[in-house]
C-alpha cells in the first residue's frame, strides 16, 4: 500500500468564494497530501461542492490561494485544469448518455490527443496508432472496473450505479494525479457502495492516484479515507484522522447531531 | 486396433499436449477475451506455460500424488495449471467457484489438497478465512494480481511469480520436468471431479487418464470431430462436461477452447467466436430463447409477424420431423425464405451459424425450446452422460433425433436395464472409484457395471429414455405410479416455471411446490400493470397464481392422455415465496432438486397441502454467498386443481 506522503499535493490557502452577498466558501486552508484518500464531509450547504468546483476551476476564489504541485493556479480555467492531472466526477452523474460506455470512456482521452482534424477523420497514421494506444488503455480501465459486459451499452441506458462507475472510469481515463469524487455513493444499495469503496480503495493502491471525495455515509467515510476535513457554514471546523474527527465535540454538533453528554 | 490401446508418447494429458506442441505448434490451442481482445495462445506456448507452471509448483515441494486445487472462472492459466499439476504426477481437483466456504473446506480438506492455484482475490479471500480448518492446505496462488497487494503472507504467490520460481529451479534441475513427465502412466488418476450430489456429502469420482482419452476419442470419433473446430469454454471448470470438452477432447483432437471475458458477457462472446461444436444446459437454451423473445416483443409489428410467421411455419416442420411425419409441400417451398430473412440472420446474431453440433444435457429440456433451435437450423442434440463414465453414455446419431430419448450408446459403451428399471452401464470411461469412499464405490459399481441412479428404458431402436431418478419413482397411497421429476420437467417447461417439487409418495394425490420464474413473471406482470416489490410480493399475487393455475391444468391435460399416470395428476400447488437455490443447499450447484432435504425443510407447506387451509404461514432461512444468513417470512397461499374425470377429491 502506498501511503500518503508528506509533500502536499495541492494546497487551498485562505480561500473564499462569494455568490453575491453569499459566502459560500469563507478562508479554507485544506492541505492534501499525495496518495492520500481525504473525504470532505459537512451539513447540506457547508460548501463541499463549492470547494471542489474552486479546485476544478468551474469557479474562482474571490480571494486566496489553489496551489497545486508547487505551482499557483488560482485562476486556471477547467481544461487547464485537466491538462495539469486534476479529474472529477459529478454529483449528478455527467456522461453523454447516447454515447456507449466505451465511448464515453474515450473521451476521457481527449487531452491525451494530438494530431491533425484531417488526419483523425482519415483515420490514418498517426491518427491511427494513437487511437489504438488510448483505446488500449481505455480497455485496461474496462477490465479494472469490471465493466467488459456492458462496453457498448449507451450510458444513459445503464443503471444509476453503473453510471456512476462508468463517470469514474471516465475521470480515471484522464490519468490524473489528484481525483474529485463529488458523492461517488449517494443513491446506491449496499452492495454497490461495496464495490464503488473497492474501487476506490483500488484506485488509490494501485495507481497510486491522490483522491479527496464528498460522502454522506458515515461509515464509507470512517472505513475508507486517511483523513477527514469536516466544512460547515463554508468554514473548515476539523481536521484530522478519522477516528480523531468522529469525537471531536464541534463536528458532532454541526454534523453527526448527536447531543453529546 | 484396440480402440482402448493408447500410443506411448500419446498416453497421458501432458505427454498429449507435449505431442500437439512438436505436431501443430504453431496451430491455436486456447484464446481468452482480455482487454477486449482475443489473445491466443499456440500449441507450443500451451506447454511452455503449463511447464512452467509445474517447475514452479515442483520448486515449492510439489511430489508425486499431491493434490492440486483449482479454483476459478475457464482461464487458460487454470487449464494449464491442470497440465502442469498432470505432469508431475499429482491430481487436479477443480472446485466451483460459487460454492460456498464450507463445501469449498469440505473438498479441499476431503482431497488433502496442498496447492491451490485460484483466479482472484474473491477466491484467495475465501481460502484464506478457511485455511486454519484445511491442515493439508500449504500454498495458495493466484492468476490476477489485482487487490492483492495489501497481503502478506508467506504462503501466498502471484502465478507469474511462481512461473519465475519455475525457471530458477529449471537451472538447478534441467531434466526434473521430463523425468516427471515420462513417470506418468495412463491409469494414474488424471483428475477427482467432486459430484454435486443431491444427496448427502459431494463424492470425489476419480478418472485415469485413459478413461478420459478413450472416452474423448470414441465420442469425437462418433461426433466426426476435426482439429478446427471451436467451442465456448464457459462452464464450470470443476464440472466434468467442461473438463471432457474443454480439456481432454480439445487436447486429444487438438481443437481450440475460447474463454470468455467474464461471466456476464458470455452471450457475447458466443457471437463473436461462432462456435463449431456447442454445450449448454437446458437453462442456458432456454435463457437465450428468452431473450431473442423478449427483444422481438420490442420490435415494429411488421417485423414482429414476420418473424412469427416464419418461426412457426419452422417449428411445424421441425415438429413434424422429429415425429416421423410427412410435412407438407407448401411449407418445405417457403423454408428457404424463411432460411433467407429469418432463419440465417438469427443463427448468425445469436453466434449459432457456425454450428455442426450442439449438446444438451443434465435435465430435460423443454420440448418447444429443443424445436425452436432444430427449426433454426441448430442441430441440438441429446445426451446422457455421467461424471463416473467420463461423460459419454449416449447421444443421439445425426439425423436420428428424437423429442423424448438420450440417443444410443457411444462406441465402447454397454447399456442394459435391471429388473428394477435402473439404467446400467459399462464402458472403457467407468471411474476408478470414489477418492477415499470405498463403501459408496462398492454400491455404484458391481462387477464393472455402474448403477447410474436413472430409471429408464431402451426402446426398440435401441435409444434411451430416462424416465426419473430410480429412487424418486414411486407409488401413491392406492399404488398410482408416481414420477415426480417427469411431473416437474413438464412444469417446467412453461416460461413462467423456474423450479418445481412434486410430491406424492405414499400420499393420497400429488401436489406440487412451485419456484416461479422471476424474469419471466416479472415481465408478465409489468405488461399488466402488476405492481410488485420482491420476488416474494410477486410470487403471492392472485394473478401469479391464476397464471400458474394454467400451467398446472396444462400439465395435468397431458397426463390425462396417458393411462399409467392419468392417477399422479397435480391437484394442489403452491407458490414457494423464495426462491430455491444451491446457496441453501435445496439444489445442487447443477440445479437439481434434493428432495429429502427441501421435504424436511417445507414440512409445514407440505402438510398444509395435504390438509384443507388456503394459507400458511411460513419462515424460511436464506444463507448468503458471503454464508452470513437471515431469514424470509411469508404467508403462503394453497390453490386447488379441479381434476376433471375423477371422483376423488382432495
Amino acid at each position: 500500500m502506498t501511503g500518503p506522503d508528506a509533500r502536499p499535493l495541492l494546497e487551498v490557502a485562505g480561500v473564499s468564494v462569494r455568490f453575491g452577498a453569499l459566502v459560500a466558501l469563507n478562508q479554507v486552508s485544506l492541505g492534501i497530501c499525495g496518495g492520500e484518500i481525504l473525504a470532505i464531509i459537512g451539513p447540506n450547504g457547508a460548501g463541499k461542492t463549492t470547494l471542489l468546483n474552486a479546485i476544478s476551476g468551474f469557479y474562482h476564489p474571490y480571494e486566496g490561494r489553489i496551489v497545486f504541485d508547487g505551482k499557483d493556479r488560482t485562476h486556471l480555467k477547467p481544461p487547464d485544469v485537466a491538462a495539469l492531472g486534476i479529474a472529477r466526477t459529478f454529483q449528478n452523474v455527467a456522461l453523454f448518455k447516447g454515447m456507449s460506455v466505451l465511448d464515453n470512456l474515450m473521451t476521457g482521452r481527449l487531452l491525451k490527443m494530438k494530431g491533425s482534424f484531417l488526419l483523425e477523420a482519415l483515420y490514418w497514421g498517426p491518427a491511427r496508432r494513437q487511437e489504438l494506444e488510448h483505446r488500449a488503455f481505455v480497455e485496461h480501465i474496462i477490465d479494472f472496473l469490471e465493466i467488459q459486459a456492458i462496453r457498448k451499452t449507451a450510458a444513459g441506458r445503464l443503471p444509476y450505479g453503473l453510471q456512476k462507475r462508468v463517470e469514474l472510469g471516465r475521470a480515471l481515463a484522464a490519468e490524473p494525479e489528484l481525483l474529485l469524487l463529488d458523492e461517488p455513493m449517494a443513491g446506491m444499495n449496499v452492495e454497490e457502495k461495496e464495490d464503488m469503496c473497492r474501487f476506490i480503495l483500488d484506485v488509490n493502491g494501485e495507481f497510486g492516484t491522490t483522491i479527496a471525495l464528498i460522502e454522506h455515509d458515515m461509515g464509507v467515510v470512517m472505513d475508507i479515507s486517511d483523513r477527514v476535513a469536516v466544512l460547515d457554514y463554508g468554514r473548515k471546523i476539523a481536521d484530522g484522522a478519522p477516528e480523531q474527527v468522529r469525537k471531536d465535540p464541534a463536528v458532532r454538533d454541526a454534523y453527526l447531531g448527536v447531543s453529546h453528554d | 486396433m484396440d480402440p482402448q490401446a493408447l500410443e506411448p508418447d500419446r498416453d497421458t494429458f501432458p505427454r498429449l499436449v507435449r505431442h500437439n506442441a512438436e505436431h501443430r505448434g504453431h496451430k491455436v490451442a486456447i484464446r481468452e477475451k482480455d482487454y477486449g481482445i482475443w489473445q491466443s495462445y499456440t500449441w507450443r506456448e500451451y506447454f511452455a506455460e503449463a511447464r512452467l507452471i509445474a517447475l514452479g509448483l515442483a520448486a515449492l515441494g510439489f511430489t508425486r500424488g499431491d493434490k492440486t486445487a483449482i479454483i476459478g472462472d475457464n482461464r487458460p492459466q487454470l487449464y494449464w495449471t491442470v497440465m502442469a499439476s498432470q505432469a508431475l504426477g499429482g491430481v487436479p481437483v477443480p472446485i466451483y467457484q460459487d460454492s460456498i466456504e464450507k463445501e469449498t473446506q469440505y473438498i479441499i480438506d476431503h482431497a488433502e489438497v496442498r496447492f491451490a492455484v485460484v483466479e482472484d482475490q474473491e477466491q484467495v479471500d475465501k481460502l484464506l478465512h478457511i485455511k486454519a480448518q484445511c491442515p493439508y492446505l500449504e500454498h495458495i496462488i493466484y492468476d490476477d494480481p489485482r487487490g492483492m497487494r495489501g497481503y502478506s503472507e508467506p504462503f501466498l504467490m502471484g502465478l507469474a511469480e511462481l512461473q519465475e520460481l519455475g525457471k530458477k529451479f529449471e537451472v538447478g534441475h534441467p531434466t526434473y520436468f521430463d523425468d516427471e513427465l515420462a513417470r506418468g502412466k495412463p491409469d494414474d488418476v488424471a483428475i477427482i471431479c467432486y459430484t454435486s450430489g443431491t444427496t448427502g456429502v459431494p463424492k470425489g469420482a476419480m478418472l485415469s487418464h485413459r478413461n478420459l482419452i478413450v472416452t474423448a476419442r470414441n465420442a469425437a470419433e462418433f461426433e466426426g470431430l476435426q482439429s478446427d473446430e471451436q467451442i465456448l469454454s464457459y462452464l464450470p471448470m470443476a464440472w466434468v462436461g467442461d473438463h471432457i470438452f474443454s480439456y481432454a477432447q480439445s487436447i486429444v483432437t487438438g481443437f481450440a477452447i475460447n474463454c470468455p471475458e467474464s461471466a456476464a458477457t458470455v452471450l457475447h462472446d458466443l457471437k463473436e467466436i461462432g462456435p463449431t461444436y456447442f454445450f449448454a444446459p437446458p437453462r442456458i437454451w432456454e435463457n437465450i430463447l428468452t431473450n431473442v423473445m423478449v427483444r422481438l416483443e420490442d420490435c415494429a409489428w411488421p417485423k414482429r409477424k414476420l418473424v412469427h410467421f416464419f418461426l412457426e411455419l419452422a417449428q411445424d416442420i421441425e415438429r413434424a420431423r422429429l415425429n416421423r411425419q410427412p410435412v407438407p409441400a407448401w411449407r418445405r417451398l417457403l423454408y428457404p425464405l424463411g432460411r433467407l430473412f429469418v432463419y440465417g440472420p438469427l443463427r448468425d446474431n445469436l453466434g449459432m451459424r457456425r454450428i455442426r453440433r450442439a449438446y444438451t444435457a443434465g435435465e430435460a429440456i423443454g420440448p418447444e425450446i429443443f424445436v425452436f433451435f432444430r427449426a433454426l437450423g441448430v442441430n441440438v442434440k441429446q445426451i446422457y452422460g455421467m461424471t463416473e463414465a467420463s461423460v459419454f453414455i449416449t447421444v443421439q446419431k445425426n439425423g436420428d433425433v428424437r423429442l423424448d430419448t438420450a440417443g444410443t450408446p457411444i462406441p465402447g459403451v454397454e447399456l442394459r436395464i435391471s429388473p428394477e428399471g435402473e439404467v446400467l452401464y459399462r464402458s472403457p470411461g467407468v471411474f476408478l472409484g470414489y477418492y477415499k469412499n470405498p463403501e459408496a464405490t462398492r454400491q455404484t459399481v458391481e462387477d464393472g457395471w455402474v448403477h447410474s441412479g436413472d430409471a429408464g428404458i431402451v426402446g426398440h431402436d435401441g435409444d434411451l429414455r430416462i424416465i426419473d431418478r430410480a429412487k424418486d419413482v414411486g407409488r401413491l397411497a392406492d399404488g398410482t405410479l408416481f414420477a415426480p421429476k417427469y411431473l416437474e420437467n413438464k412444469l417446467k417447461f412453461s416460461q413462467y416455471i423456474k423450479e418445481a417439487v412434486c410430491i406424492g409418495q405414499g400420499r393420497p394425490f400429488v401436489t406440487a411446490l412451485i419456484n416461479i420464474d422471476l424474469a419471466a413473471g416479472g415481465n408478465w406482470a409489468e405488461r399488466r400493470n402488476i405492481a410488485y416489490t420482491s420476488y416474494t410480493d410477486l410470487s403471492q399475487k392472485p394473478e401469479v397464481y391464476d397464471l400458474i393455475h394454467q400451467e398446472v391444468e396444462r400439465v395435468n391435460r397431458s397426463l390425462a392422455e396417458d393411462e399409467a399416470l392419468r392417477g399422479a395428476r397435480i391437484r394442489r400447488f403452491l407458490i414457494l415465496h423464495k426462491e430455491l437455490d444451491p446457496d441453501d443447499e435445496e439444489i445442487t450447484r447443477t440445479r437439481k432438486v434434493r428432495r429429502g432435504y427441501i421435504a424436511q425443510k417445507y414440512a409445514a407447506l407440505i402438510e398444509a397441502l395435504y390438509g384443507d387451509r388456503e394459507h400458511v404461514e411460513v419462515e424460511a432461512k436464506v444463507t448468503y454467498e458471503d454464508g452470513r444468513t437471515g431469514t424470509i417470512r411469508a404467508d403462503v397461499r394453497i390453490r386447488d386443481v379441479a381434476v376433471p374425470g375423477d371422483s376423488v377429491s382432495p
